[in-house]
């Protein structure tokens, strides 16, 4: 098996990554990745941001061109699903029934949108955000002063919601829990974001989750378990993913919420890795098992995967970072706050620009920078260093530049 | 077709052919340049493509920063007044002949 390529399954941030740095590192030998979009690679952030309002042309967003893979001898099978993957004998069958054999294969399947299966779905102007070709089935749809409706306000949901209110529409966003963002953020940034999509037009409303879509060809209302009916000439779901893991258990490798792997990107297979949003991974900082949907988690891991492969060893211990682009308010993430019981905030709400500063007890779990991208960079060197700062003193920072 | 000229931090010269229409950033990652992390993917979120231009003509050549690009340069120590980040600078004809110097990590 020695000569046989190694094999990416899925073609997107995580793969991309992981030929570049193969390649960088050494490897020659043959790679090839195949991925079921028949896109070029690209840049999935802005397809909420600036691709669904045309704001930004899709070859703007190309991870490479198409020489990068030419110049590096990187075969892409566009267009072509792996349906499974064949420990024995190393190799995998794609949805022609073609087999590629392979001497590694790393898995790099991402994740796809949890579909709610509600009543009226496939009436015209409805979609889900995860492709491409999901914003080229909504464009259509969206026009200057006709109605939209955001199922699910997770930062996706707000996102999709600020380009749509951006392009002039009327926006709604329904949301089943109690506030906005309730499942990643404290209540503080919650409030924040909810002000600030309200300030500007948007109407969020809560507690309600959308039970039927009303219209006869094209969707003309979301209808609530708040009673309420919302007019909709256009519906964008995001309501959360689900890690796409099915190849990998179907080969019998160990799957809890995402692909189980190891800080090299190993599976419980030595020939096979898996890398990006389908893996559930040791964090190096909260000492727990998670899964992250972020570029950044897929670039790392992808790093790490390669480096291994290529016999060196460079455990993914990259603290984990996000961001969010919202209007002309840019929300940066150092860390997880997961389990703080303190904040602390620096900054003016009311100017939108503040940071809001996670602790558990004295130690410093995360920061959320809004506007504020001094603090972000500070916050990252601080916890990725494994300091922590003294909340006294931040407290009273804070009262002396705000008191 | 512009020419470009990319020195790494270690002094290792590339030279590069590159259509006009796209970023200086994707010019380096498409052609395994390290140094450039581009961890954000050009979203101006994360300053890990600091790149120096150090012809004052050139530079002035690029055009203005965004308030959000001199933000995101003013929290690195090696800033200076010839840094750009590179996925902020989209490339012309102009551009014919750039000479660009890529910043130590930090
Ligand atoms: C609208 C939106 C906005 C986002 N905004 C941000 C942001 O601001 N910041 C941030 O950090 N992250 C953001 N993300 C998340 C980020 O895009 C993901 O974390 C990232 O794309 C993960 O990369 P990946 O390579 O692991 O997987 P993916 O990008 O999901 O790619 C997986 C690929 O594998 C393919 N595939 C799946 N199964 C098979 C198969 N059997 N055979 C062949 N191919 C297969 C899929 O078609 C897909 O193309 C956003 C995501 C979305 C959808
Ligand atoms: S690539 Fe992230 S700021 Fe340029």
């Amino acid at each position: 098996m020695a000569h046989s390529p190694i094999v990416a399954i899925g073609a997107s941030h995580a793969s991309v990554q992981l030929a570049a740095s193969l390649r960088q590192a050494g490897y020659c030998g043959d790679l090839v990745i195949v991925g079921a979009e028949p896109h070029l690679p690209y840049n999935r952030p802005p397809l909420s941001k600036t691709l669904l309002t045309q704001q930004v042309s899709f070859d703007k967003t190309l991870l490479r061109q198409q020489s990068f893979y030419d110049q590096h001898n990187i075969q892409l099978k566009l267009g072509a699903r792996v349906k499974s993957i064949s420990r024995k004998s190393n190799q995998v069958t794609l949805d022609s029934d073609e087999t590629i054999a392979y001497s590694k294969l790393v898995i790099a399947t991402g994740a796809d949108p949890i579909m709610l299966n509600l009543p009226g779905e496939q009436l015209e102007g409805i979609g889900y955000l995860r492709n491409y070709d999901d914003t080229q089935t909504l464009i259509p749809s969206i026009e200057e002063g006709k109605s939209a409706v955001v199922v699910g306000g997770g930062y996706i949901g707000l996102e999709t919601a600020a380009a749509l209110r951006k392009a002039g529409m009327i926006v709604t966003v329904v949301e089943g829990m109690e506030r906005v963002l309730q499942r990643v953020t404290s209540p503080e940034i919650s409030a924040f974001y909810t002000n600030a999509h309200v300030t500007r037009g948007v109407n969020i409303v809560t507690n309600a989750q959308a039970v039927e879509f009303v219209g006869q060809h094209r969707v003309e209302a979301v209808k609530c378990s708040n009673g309420e009916s919302y007019p909709a000439d256009v519906v964008v779901i995001g309501v959360g993913v689900r890690p796409n893991t099915g190849l990998a258990a179907d080969a019998g490798l160990n799957v809890t919420n995402g692909i189980n792997i190891d800080e090299f990107g190993r599976t419980d297979d030595p020939d096979i890795f898996a890398i990006g949003d389908c893996t559930n991974f040791p964090c190096h900082f909260t000492n727990t098992r998670m899964r992250l949907e972020s570029v950044p988690n897929a670039v790392e891991q992808a790093k790490s995967a390669a480096a291994y492969i290529c016999g060196e060893e460079l455990p993914y211990r990259a603290l984990p970072w996000f961001w969010s682009d919202q209007y002309d308010i840019k929300l940066q993430i150092a860390g997880i706050n997961t389990g703080f019981d303190d904040i602390v905030i620096l900054g003016n709400r009311e100017d939108e620009q503040f940071s809001a500063w996670y602790f558990a007890g004295d130690r410093l779990l995360a920061v959320d920078a809004i506007n504020s991208t001094k603090d972000f960079i500070k916050a990252k060197q601080l916890l990725s260093e494994g300091q922590s700062i003294c909340k006294q003193a931040l407290k009273q920072d804070n009262h002396k530049s705000h008191g | 077709m512009i020419k470009l000229r990319i020195i790494d931090a270690d002094g290792n010269e590339y030279e590069t052919q590159t259509d006009i229409g796209g970023n200086l950033m994707t010019v380096a990652t498409d052609n395994l340049i390290p140094g450039i992390d581009a961890e954000c993917g050009g979203a101006c979120s994360c300053a890990t493509c600091h790149v120096y231009i150090n012809d004052p003509k050139q530079l002035q050549l690029l055009g203005e920063k965004s308030d959000i690009e001199q933000m995101l340069l003013d929290c690195l120590e090696t800033k200076g007044e010839n840094s750009r980040l590179a996925c902020q600078v989209n490339l012309t004809d102009k551009q014919d002949g750039l000479v660009v110097h890529i910043a130590p990590q930090t």
